[in-house]
């Protein structure tokens, strides 16, 4: 006897076969998140949507990227501009794991401090930061103590 | 605190500021002792200075030991382009402690980061100069007998001062009323009123000298640059409110002293040197013990 089919959601954004979705994306941060990515010279299929309705937030914002699996420390850069997202990582269409991305308590590396004079962006020194505020990204500087913000980060 | 380098004033506990203004107590008594007998110290000034730098030589020459460095960077390889790091690394072979001035922010942490000897951060940019910090507290605590349940006024440029900022951190550990006299464009920045906050310290706001001088025990004066200002009208305004003068100390309480990091400019009139809430040269003074503490405890002698 042939199973009922249960009705499938509509999917405004369609599904992927294998890859990565990053879900519950702000809807300001969805070009941010393209872009510390470097999903816009990736080769990659990529679907996106952003001002989605959603139950949780309001609106929100999705990336779906076909064939890839995101590093620690691209979680990391996702994390500080998209604090509320969840991962999930699609194989054959179905569902293998979903977490919510996480801060962590510093960040080496890949942001740039917002100090014009710090010596982090005159000598070849790579950039650490503590956070000292995880939902508003606030992140202090170790060598400056100057304290950058979501609003003015920029990546290396 | 031995081997370790002093960078900012935050790295500090309570005991270690009290371990080094004890230590500074001692060399008051008995400034010339032979400790350093065979130590090299080096001193490092990629930004010029005055009090910093030779306070910092007179310690070490009091104490039998010996300074290597420069006073400018542009009698140094940095005019030929060496990176800070090298240069560090090249001095460190050649001395026991570095004490560093330099003009970009964080240079001195991460000078710490690579040195094989401890560093003494003699000011990074705007950022942090906490060697002046410990000299003004021992100057607070000299004058007054305690650090704790003072009314202290810092007036002028609350926004870049850098001795500003270290000893308004320092002193939120001393359940202290804070009088922050300001014109509003130089208002001290939220990043360090938050210190004040967390601790649940009062703090008031003026930007009127003559307020708040029969309250306090301590006036911290600092210069208003005019560089600071985008449009000089404004500077004109305020530039003679804060000048220092005898008719504003007129009726202050009798502990009432008179702070300033120096270089002054005109910001406190002549005249009021000879007066007894006048402590501006001695607090320059205390710099040479201060330091020699430094110097003692951070080479663990």
């Amino acid at each position: 006897m042939e199973q009922e089919k249960k009705p499938i959601k509509e999917l405004v954004v369609s599904a992927i076969e294998n890859g990565t979705v990053i879900d519950h994306i702000p809807t300001q941060s969805v070009f941010q998140v393209i872009h510390i990515l470097n999903l816009d010279h990736s080769d990659n299929q990529i679907l996106f949507g952003t001002n989605l309705d959603s139950s949780k937030y309001g609106k929100k914002g999705i990336i779906k990227v076909s064939n890839k699996y995101f590093k620690p420390i691209e979680i990391n850069k996702i994390a500080l501009v998209a604090p509320t997202a969840t991962l999930i990582i699609i194989k054959d269409f179905l569902v293998i794991e979903k977490k919510k991305v996480e801060i962590p308590d510093t960040i080496e590396t890949f942001v740039k401090c917002v100090n014009p004079n710090c010596i982090t962006n005159h000598e070849d020194v790579l950039t650490k930061f503590k956070v000292i505020d995880k939902t508003e990204s606030k992140l202090k500087c170790i060598y400056c103590e100057k304290i950058t913000e979501k609003k003015n980060m920029t990546f290396k | 605190m031995k081997n370790r380098s002093l960078i900012s004033i935050d790295d500090f506990t309570k005991e270690n500021y009290f371990s080094v203004l004890d230590a500074a107590e001692k060399f008051e008594q008995n400034p010339v002792q032979n400790i350093l007998d065979g130590k090299v110290i080096a001193t490092l000034f990629f930004e010029p200075s005055t009090r910093t730098r030779l306070s910092f030589e007179s310690a070490v020459n009091y104490l039998g030991g010996k300074v290597i460095g420069f006073s400018d960077a542009s009698n140094s390889s940095v005019k030929k382009g060496e990176s800070l790091k090298d240069t560090i690394l090249t001095v460190c072979n050649y001395s026991d402690l570095i004490v560093m001035r330099h003009p970009k922010e964080g240079s001195a942490r991460y000078a710490s980061e690579v040195a094989t000897v401890p560093i003494v951060n003699a000011g990074d940019g705007a950022n942090q100069h906490p060697t002046q910090c410990l000299l003004d507290l021992y100057s607070i605590r000299k004058t007054q007998g305690k650090l704790e349940n003072l009314d202290i006024a810092f007036v002028g440029d609350l926004k870049y001062g850098r001795t500003v900022h270290s000893l308004v951190i320092a002193m939120t550990n001393f359940n202290c009323r804070f009088h922050l006299v300001s014109p509003p464009e130089l208002k001290l920045p939220s990043s360090v009123k938050m210190y004040i906050k967390e601790k649940n310290l009062e703090y008031y706001q003026y930007t009127d000298p003559s307020e708040v001088m029969d309250k306090v025990d301590i006036v911290y004066m600092t210069r208003i640059q005019r560089e600071r200002f985008s449009d000089p009208i404004d500077y004109e305004k305020v530039k003679n409110a804060y000048i220092l003068n005898r008719s504003l100390l007129a009726n202050t309480k009798p502990n009432l002293k008179v702070l300033h990091p120096l270089p002054r400019v005109n910001e406190i009139d002549l005249d009021v040197d000879d007066m007894p809430q006048a402590y501006y040269f001695q607090q320059a003074l205390n710099g040479l013990y201060v330091r020699q503490a430094i110097l003692k405890i951070i080479l663990g002698l």
